[in-house]
């Protein structure tokens, strides 16, 4: 009798667990999903702004026409899915990409999405509105190889290129491309802004919150799981991590925590879910190559060559980052160099010997320790900014560069970087989307407006153009990786290094993903849901 | 009486006048503005672009214009539109005027409540233990930053109670809000009330050695009438001056407080608009606090007059 009743509890424990496990494992439906942000977004008009400030609790309001599998860590052309489109197709000259558009879609405010929406998206993008602009248009360039968009019936749509760029597709499947109504106008956008995304905008009250609430008309069935998401501004971070800690918020704001912030919150909440990885900004060099001395690329590769950029990574970031060129290096990075390639580039490999040829450059311009060169490094006053030009004033002292550190105030940095009234600066990069075209045009293409040092080498934005209109990946890296050599050469713009930062979230919060690779485009949330 | 109070009237006038004018050139001195911020933010240099945000927003005009304007428009009780969230700059600043004034004031209860009764005990108790420890508790009130004591609260209570007073939703219910206000209250008050309880402490002294007070001892006044009757009213003059003072330095004056226990009032706004070079909520928010400043100093004055009668004949 003890054995069947032993038998038939242990049953009734095994089937109970099983069914708790199915229960945690079944998406729920419900609860408010609550965040900290680390302050009031410029506005939350995706298109008009260039920070994951806006894309966090944006880009829940949108769809694109194509998007970044929302799961996979790591985004690149092979994890690209449709989402306003239901496919896509290029002509044989690959200049035409053509993307057959979902139907019964819904704006927030009821009106159908067409065709003629993403044409006036386009419109936006490319200046072509006459009667609405945006008031920013800071990825203007990306699009610059389109020639025309044009529209086949209400749900067909062709973007016309100049010349055949296949990484046309990865721009749109950024979080930085939503698609926008023809009906709202760009100034409204900013502040109460209608997309046709899984949570709808609520409210906004200036450095208190952001809140959205799910879209019940959502044209995937059945999501968003959530009824909601919310945005507490906390701009002191340690008020953040204890609100974390006391389960005030569910989630700490993405890629803002630190090693160290990571280690305390571990510390205080065991079960917290934690994940520290790469996010696509780079620290980086700025020399003012129309300036004396600095015009002599002899210097400048002598200062690149006293760069030790382990030390860098240890004492700013406690380790966690990685040393790299302008593209994120792997296994993260799609199209970043190897580390064999790495180490045959000046800078890159033994720091002594490499410090040894650069004072041997230094000597040769006519510097030694009774003969330092004096300059000012410049920067943002800002301490993710300010810490590593302090680093880096003193690694130039080894090879006899006396450098002061001249704190700008931060919203006069990019005016004076664009007067040229700086020789030598610091500053901090991020790329939208892990991707060469992206990368190489914006912060190294001749006349760009982000290139901050006018570095403009013909021969190399020849290879821009070569490298962008390979569809082989293969072969396309290659050519990626001999350009991206040859920029670190030339001193175009040192890259300091690639920083690692952290998210954490309960763990009830679940099927929350954090990409790798970029910072701007994992926020969509549509299917992340409550085990409350 | 009529005549100190008109003269004192029109000096506010003045003087709110004045503030105006160096509020809005000071305002416009600071490097960059609104158009280079935004700018800023994107990492861009369109210099095309940035002119013509300024010239949408009025920047571009002559100083002396943009101050008429202004001008005019709180004339008219229009004051104008913030350029961070494009709402009209009143809807933004209301709603926080209430939040940073029951913290003031319950900040201004404690120190009160606390500050002057022992102040008093302090004074009447001079060199005995209490007042020893009323010395400490009060030097170590003026001494511990705000930041760190609000922190050091916040950790105990995530430490001890799992939870965390701060500021995410509006509180609901006259509890839920007196919880939420009274720690952080707590923690401004601990110093104001420090400062209350020293002034008192000195002030009171100061005037237990007058001869009125000797007078009043030897005509058989009790203690508790002689402390309180005739020493208290008399060393409450400068007190009165502190608090007022406090009370106006509290309406924007609490930033840090705001900042670490998230709480959406006046101070923490007029950073973050000083951040965004937001001109009308910055003039109109500064003008509302040397409006509470300068009105608080008006009541002091008064008060002055009525509790010491010679003020108001020489004044």
């Amino acid at each position: 009798m003890r054995a069947k009743l032993t038998a038939l509890a242990a049953a009734v424990l095994t089937v109970a667990s099983i069914g708790a496990a199915q229960a945690a494992g079944q998406p729920k439906h419900g609860g408010i999903l609550r965040f900290y942000h680390r302050e009031t977004p410029p506005s939350l008009s995706i298109l008009e702004e260039a920070t994951f400030s806006v894309n966090a609790p944006a880009m829940g309001i949108y769809n694109n026409l194509v998007l970044y599998d929302q799961h996979k860590p790591q985004n690149s052309m092979g994890t690209i899915e449709p989402e306003l489109a239901t496919s896509w197709a290029w002509d044989k000259a690959n200049t035409a990409l053509t993307f057959k558009l979902r139907q019964g879609v819904t704006w927030h405010d009821g009106k159908p999405f067409t065709s003629a929406d993403v044409k006036c998206t386009f419109d936006l993008l490319l200046d072509k509105n006459p009667k609405d602009k945006l008031r920013k248009n800071p990825r203007k360039g990306w699009f610059e190889e389109i020639s025309d968009v044009t529209t086949n019936g209400d749900f067909e749509v062709t973007i016309h290129l100049k010349r055949p760029q296949p990484s046309i597709l990865a721009m749109l499947a950024s979080g930085y491309t939503p698609m926008y109504s023809c009906h709202v106008p760009s100034a409204q956008m900013r502040t109460h802004p209608i997309g046709t995304g899984p949570f709808m905008f609520a409210d906004e009250k200036q450095n208190e919150s952001i809140k959205l609430v799910k879209n019940p008309h959502y044209w995937k069935k059945d999501l968003p799981y959530l009824d909601g998401i919310e945005y507490t501004i906390i701009k002191n971070r340690a008020t953040a991590v204890l609100a974390f800690v006391a389960g005030k918020v569910d989630v700490t704001f993405p890629t803002e925590m630190t090693k160290a912030l990571e280690a305390d919150i571990k510390k205080q909440d065991p079960t917290a879910i934690c994940e520290i990885g790469p996010i696509n900004v780079s620290t980086n060099l700025i020399i003012n190559r129309d300036k004396p001395p600095f015009d002599n690329l002899e210097l400048r590769k002598a200062m690149a060559m006293a760069l030790d950029r382990k030390a860098f990574i240890d004492l700013i970031l406690q380790g966690a980052g990685d040393a790299g060129g302008a593209l994120l290096p792997p296994p993260e990075g799609v199209w970043g160099m190897p580390p064999d390639i790495l180490k045959t580039i000046p800078g890159y490999g033994d720091v002594a010997k490499d410090r040894e040829a650069a004072k041997g450059i230094m000597k040769k311009l006519g510097y030694g320790p009774d003969k330092p060169l004096k300059i000012k490094v410049s920067t943002r006053n800002l301490a993710t900014y300010r810490d590593p030009a302090v680093v880096l004033i003193d690694q130039l002292k080894s090879i006899w560069i006396d450098a002061e550190l001249d704190p700008v105030e931060s919203s006069a940095w990019f005016a004076k970087v664009a007067r040229g009234d700086y020789s030598v600066g610091l500053n901090l990069t991020g790329n939208g989307i892990d991707d060469p075209d992206q990368a190489f045009y914006e912060n190294f293409g001749c006349g760009s407006q982000r290139n901050y040092t006018h570095y403009c080498n013909k021969d190399l934005q020849k290879l821009f153009d070569e490298q962008s209109q390979i569809t082989d990946v293969a072969k396309r890296k290659k050519l990626v990786w001999d350009i991206d050599k040859k920029l670190q050469e030339d001193v175009a713009r040192p890259i300091l290094y690639h920083a690692r930062t952290g998210t954490c979230w309960k763990p009830y919060v679940k099927n929350f993903s954090i990409m790798t690779n970029s910072a701007y485009n994992g926020y969509r949330y549509e299917d992340v849901w409550l085990d409350k | 009486m009529a005549g100190y109070l008109i003269r004192r009237f029109g000096l506010m006038l003045v003087t709110l006048f004045g503030i105006s004018v160096l509020v809005f050139v000071m305002l416009r001195l600071v490097p960059g503005n609104i158009a280079d911020i935004l700018f800023d933010a994107a990492g861009l240099i369109d210099t095309a672009d940035k002119a013509k945000l300024e010239h949408d927003l009025g920047i571009d005009r002559p100083i002396v214009v943009q101050y008429a304007q202004w001008v005019n428009g709180l004339a008219h009780g229009d004051l104008g539109y913030s350029y961070v969230s494009e709402k009209p700059a009143l809807q933004e600043i209301a709603p926080r005027i209430p939040i940073t004034a029951k913290l003031a004031g319950l900040a201004l209860l404690f120190s009160i409540v606390f500050g002057v009764p022992l102040g008093v005990i302090s004074a009447v108790r001079q060199n005995t233990p209490i007042d020893y420890v009323l010395r400490v508790v009060s030097l170590s009130g003026l001494s511990m930053p705000s930041f760190w004591l609000g922190l050091l609260v916040l950790m105990a209570f995530v430490a001890w109670f799992g939870s965390i007073p701060i500021y995410t939703d509006p509180p609901k219910g006259f509890w839920n809000t007196l919880y939420l206000y009274s720690v952080p209250a707590v923690a401004v008050g601990f110093r104001s009330s420090a400062l209350v309880m020293r002034l008192t402490r000195s002030s009171m002294l100061e005037v237990l050695r007058q001869d009125y007070i000797r007078t009043a001892r030897a005509k058989g006044a009790s203690l508790h009438n002689v402390n309180y009757h005739h020493a208290l009213r008399n060393a409450l003059l400068p007190v009165v001056t502190v608090i007022g003072i406090e009370a106006a330095f509290l309406m924007g004056g609490l930033i840090v407080t705001e900042t670490v226990f998230n709480i959406p009032g006046v101070a923490r706004f007029l950073v973050e608009a000083i951040r965004w070079r937001d001109y009308p909520i910055v003039q109109n928010l500064v003008m509302f606090i040397a409006v509470v400043a300068v009105g608080m100093n008006f009541i002091i004055d008064v008060l002055y007059a009525v509790l010491d009668p010679r003020i108001r004949y020489s004044g």
